[in-house]
């Protein structure tokens, strides 16, 4: 009777999972259809659109400029959805480094970027990001120096944020896409610079 | 959490599993941010992760946090019972399982 | 309700500790800061939280602190700052 693939039990959360889906269904309130269509869509929402952002924001300064001012009605203008997110968009310069977290939870712009990675929501980068952010970004292999200011950003309201990274030496020239291809996600938390490959 | 001492930040990620998408998925769903009728709200999820007790928040995965919370909000609004929830629970229970 | 701070501001963060679903880290509570911008009006996450309406609905802020001045043993650049979004009903 089963077919082809290997069959687990159920953890007691998985469990959970599928009774609260089966039951939900059976009341009329969600359908098994928009449960995958929304899996979908969160699927395909992944940091790439925010590179694009990013990408367009290098190439095109009245673009930034409005990006500054309103990250997300100029996001949708160029025809990015991202329903729901209020994005405030803060950028690096050569005296001022950003970096996001969110101490309380997780919040991050998913509409824009995805699921956000297991290390963003965990113990250690939510305590120590807001109390001590040149450590933790030397964990990660980034070091600020001191000369340059540190802004960190808790989002613990109903604002979420993007770090506009600086758009490196040596990059004059190239096309949208290749620009793009070097702003990873990290870049857009702030514990990341885009590096040329 | 902020400014409370702490380990390394162990650079993890992994790929949510299925299961773990429709979780993130239901919340999406049942808080009105595409288009189903919102029956919840994310401070209401919060609220519910936050009153975990210590040792079982540090047991649980986020996604677990996460399905038990939305399933209290649940229970909580009367959208469903417990009781409805533990028969669920168990004739599920008797099925064959999950495909991996 | 009106946004009683603006941009440039000096204000602080009210030192309470109530029950219940709170958007204003412990961290911060007791201390100074300045507006940095008013974000907008929303519903109060503390009552949302309790399945109320989030009336009456809040001006939320962005306001930054000195990193040197909220810890005490803080290692860094002395212009590093923290920005936090802070409820009105929580800054005098």
């Amino acid at each position: 009777m089963k077919d082809s693939g290997e069959y687990q039990p159920y953890s007691y959360f998985q469990l959970m999972e599928v009774s609260l889906r089966e039951l939900l269904v059976e009341k009329g309130i969600v359908t098994e259809a928009q449960v995958a269509a929304t899996v979908a869509d969160m699927r395909a929402r992944t940091p790439e659109r925010g590179a694009k952002v990013v990408a367009r924001a290098w190439t095109d300064d009245a673009f930034r400029n409005k990006l500054l001012a309103n990250g997300s009605q100029a996001i949708e203008e160029i025809g990015i959805d991202v329903p729901a997110l209020r994005l405030i968009v803060v950028e690096n310069t050569p005296q001022t480094h950003n970096m996001v977290v969110c101490t309380l939870c997780s919040c991050y712009p998913r509409m824009l970027l995805g699921i956000p990675p297991d290390w963003y929501k965990s113990r250690s980068y939510r305590s120590r990001a807001v109390s001590e952010p040149r450590a933790v970004l030397a964990e990660f292999g980034l070091h600020i120096d001191e000369k340059t200011k540190i802004r960190v950003h808790d989002s613990t309201a109903d604002m979420r944020y993007l770090v506009l990274p600086m758009r490196p030496a040596g990059t004059e020239g190239w096309s949208e896409e290749r620009l793009a291809s070097i702003v990873t996600r990290d870049c857009m938390i702030g514990v990341a610079v885009p590096k040329l490959a | 959490m902020g400014g409370l001492p702490a380990g390394k930040v162990e650079p993890t990620e992994h790929d949510y599993a299925e299961w773990e998408r429709r979780v993130d998925a239901l919340m999406v769903l049942l808080s009105g941010v595409k288009g189903a009728p919102k029956l919840m709200t994310v401070d209401e999820l919060r609220k519910n992760i936050e009153a975990l007790p210590p040792d079982a928040y540090e047991r649980m995965s986020y996604y677990e946090r996460w399905v038990t919370s939305i399933t209290q909000v649940m229970i909580q609004r009367g959208v469903i019972t417990t009781e409805e929830l533990g028969r669920k629970m168990q004739e599920i229970g008797k099925r064959d399982g999950r495909k991996v | 309700m009106d946004a009683r701070f603006k941009p440039g501001d000096v204000v602080r963060v009210r030192k309470a500790y109530p029950l219940g679903h709170i958007r204003t880290p412990f961290y911060i509570r007791g201390h100074s800061g300045v507006v940095e911008r008013i974000c907008g009006t929303f519903g109060n996450p503390e009552e949302l939280a309790q399945m109320r309406s989030g009336e009456p609905r809040q001006p939320l802020y962005r306001v930054r602190f000195l990193q040197k001045e909220v810890w005490p043993a803080y290692q860094g650049n002395p212009e590093d700052v923290l920005e936090v979004e802070i409820f009105q009903h929580w800054l005098e």
